[in-house]
């Protein structure tokens, strides 16, 4: 099943278990989103319970606050990455602050949605990873899935969570087939996990760059090289234990992100791997980013990318201490 | 502009307010003698509260000053099963609703963040402090109201209305006009409440707008309608009757009290760096507590009940100020509670550590 379809089950799903679980956005109805995440949901449950809404992102998470506090589970739909920001006010002050403000009275059961991303050719705004904003809020969880299986019960276990998730969906994920297993989940939604095991060098990442750095290893294994590769899954709160055991085994970690280096993810985690493995550690933590630039006319985006020979090319240096 | 008590204290409906003479007319003396009692405590606490901060008691005040009316009426507007979602500065209004005053002091003290739970402060929700954000909270509790079918069943006592309020200055954010699309597009069981106070802090109501805010009602296709809101009465009548179409689902209403704020924006503030000479003094004249003192006189409320009025409400306000001396900080660890309402690894590794640390000092000194 592709991960958009994975998505699609596991909101179908949320709806059927609950009826205060609701979803809006922009286009999510009979449309069923520019994506089609949300493709046959408005036909099955109504316009009560997937909602067009007006074109307005603070809007949107706005009136899900309401919602929430009379209630109900609202998911949101952010169309894009790069439309986010209008709504980042109510966000960051508002609905990361509702259960603090008010002495744990007003859990915010809100799941916001948000296709992240580059590598699908498209245009300005359209291809962002803005992820670090959040997780900067506290209050807010974050999570991405990179496989079709994580996001069926990824999806699932957000929209069953009391605090506000953010739930950033790898694009270019949407199409790629993956098995899913319908029946379990195998860990908890803010697990980190071992994709692949190796002995040389871990290698970390989430959402679209898990694919790229099972890419790498492949690569790697051919040139005789072993790398362990670890999808963070949850960026906010971290799981760290899993990567720490493994950062203690291989004594190197690269970090590989497709969002903007400075200040970022990566930069976290690389902090918190050189606080606690540094007796383990045989070269410095090293950052595999895109370019601390805007994103770029989506004919560069190849060159903006972490790709799989840049993540390579890190690894060489890592191995080079 | 719909008023019916004019600044003479006189019982004179302009004629927008024809619609509504007849809902005043019915008010019982109990519920006028009220009004009055809640305007005068909400002035008392009002004057204590500068006080208190000025003290160095409180780390802000937030005046009411002048707005008395257009909170009063409105909020005695509501239904007990309705939602107010203040802005932060209707301090009667959780007080009508029954919030206890020392919980705004915590507040302003600097104690809490809020913390108080509407469901038991007669729906009357917390304070916020970013401007229009509450329009949308308010939008959307009342879209959940009319999807949980609690709007035109015809039960006074189950239809819910959401009565929100925010300021002129507020008007101008964008959240304020999504608000009033979702509102309008939902048709919520709504109605937004401008207080136009005439001051954003240092800029005038005209740097806002350029056009009588209660025209933005119409312009999304809902009534829009412009009170005296120094006038108790209109305040109430324009209210109730809106909140009651809200309730029949007939949509939301938007409301623009003209009125004044006396005293400063906050603490923080001076306003005679920026108001026109003479202006307060205008205002004054159309004081909302001394028009409606007159008629109440002339209809023959004796110099006792106004005594008494004054004294209950100086008591309140001695015991609100002696309450709020005694508030504690909130212990340390508070720091980390609720911020997350399921576990959070981080919020207890920093508990944890903070806890050591502190600890760490206790064993230095013993």
């Amino acid at each position: 099943m592709p991960m958009g379809k994975a998505i699609n089950a596991g909101l179908r799903k949320a709806l059927a278990d609950d009826p205060k679980v609701l979803l809006m956005g922009e286009d999510i109805g009979p449309l069923g989103g520019v994506f089609r995440v949300t493709e046959g949901l408005h036909a099955e449950f109504g316009g009560d319970r997937v909602i067009d809404s007006p074109l307005a992102e603070s809007g949107i998470v706005g009136t899900a606050i309401g919602l929430a506090m009379r209630g109900y589970r609202p998911v949101l739909e952010i169309q894009f990455d790069g439309f986010v920001f209008p709504a980042f006010d109510q966000i960051t002050t508002q609905l990361g602050r509702q259960n603090l403000r008010h002495d744990g009275r007003m859990p915010m059961p809100v799941v916001i949605r948000i296709p992240y991303g580059g590598h699908i050719g498209s245009i300005e705004h359209h291809q962002e990873s803005p992820e670090a904003y959040f997780t900067h809020t506290p209050g807010i969880r974050v999570v991405s899935p990179s496989s079709p299986h994580d996001a069926y019960w990824m999806i699932q276990e957000a929209i069953a969570s009391n605090d506000p998730v953010i739930f950033f969906e790898p694009k270019s994920r949407y199409w790629p087939k993956g098995p899913v297993d319908l029946d379990h989940a195998g860990i908890a939604l803010h697990s980190s996990r071992v994709m692949r095991r190796g002995t040389d060098v871990t290698v970390v990442g989430h959402g679209a760059m898990v694919a790229t750095l099972l890419q790498a290893a492949d690569i790697a294994e051919q040139e005789g090289r072993s790398l362990e590769v670890v999808d963070l899954r949850s960026l906010s709160p971290i799981d760290y234990g899993p990567l720490v055991d493994s950062v203690q085994r291989t004594g190197r970690l690269v970090v590989a992100q497709e969002a903007v280096g400075f200040t970022s993810l990566g930069s976290e985690v690389a902090a918190t791997i050189a606080e606690r493995c540094f007796y383990s550690l045989e070269a410095p933590v090293l950052r595999v980013s895109s370019f601390d630039t805007p994103f770029p006319p989506a004919a560069l985006e190849a060159d903006y990318l972490p790709s799989p020979d840049r993540v390579l090319e890190a690894v060489d240096r890592a191995l080079a201490y | 502009m719909v008023q019916i008590l004019t600044p003479d204290g006189v019982i004179a409906p302009s004629a927008e307010a024809e619609p509504y003479a007849e809902l005043v007319e019915g008010l019982d003396d109990s519920t006028l003698e009220t009004f009055y009692r809640d305007m005068v405590r909400s002035r008392r606490l009002d004057i204590m509260g500068a006080n208190l901060q000025r003290q160095g008691q409180l780390a802000l005040w937030v005046p009411s000053h002048g707005q008395e009316a257009a909170q009063v009426g409105s909020a005695r507007a509501a239904r007990t099963q309705d939602h107010i979602f203040p802005s932060y500065r209707e301090h009667v209004v959780g007080m009508i609703r029954g919030l206890d005053p020392v919980r705004i002091m915590a507040l302003l003290r600097g104690a809490t963040l809020g913390g108080w739970d509407p469901a038991e402060t007669g729906n009357f929700h917390l304070y916020t402090l970013v401007l229009a954000s509450q329009t949308l909270h308010a939008t959307g509790y009342a879209m959940g109201l009319r999807f949980d079918g609690l709007v035109g069943t015809g039960d006074p006592e189950t239809d819910t209305a959401v009565l929100v309020y925010y300021g002129d200055g507020s008007t101008s954010q964008g959240d304020a006009s999504e608000a009033l699309v979702f509102g309008s597009s939902f048709q919520t069981p709504q109605v937004y409440f401008i207080q136009n106070n005439q001051w954003a802090i240092s800029v005038p109501v005209q740097r806002q707008s350029r056009v009588p805010l209660a025209q933005r009602g119409p312009g999304f296709g809902m009534p829009g309608i412009r009170i005296d809101g120094n006038d108790v009465l209109a305040s109430y009548a324009v209210t109730r009757t809106a909140m009651e179409q809200a309730r029949a689902g007939e949509g939301p209403s938007l409301i623009e009290a003209l009125t004044y704020r006396m005293g400063a924006h906050t603490t923080a503030d001076d306003p005679t760096k920026y108001r026109p000479e003479g202006e307060l003094e205008s205002w004054i004249a159309r004081d909302p507590i001394s028009r409606y003192r007159t008629w109440l006189e002339g209809r023959g409320a004796s110099e006792a009940f106004f005594d008494q009025a004054d004294a209950d409400a100086d008591d309140y306000a001695a015991d609100v100020r002696r309450r709020t001396l005694e508030l504690q900080a909130p212990s340390r660890p508070a720091i980390f509670e609720h911020v997350y309402s399921e576990p959070h690894p981080l919020m207890a590794q920093q508990a944890e550590w903070l806890e050591r640390y502190e600890a760490g000092f206790e064993g230095g000194a013993a």
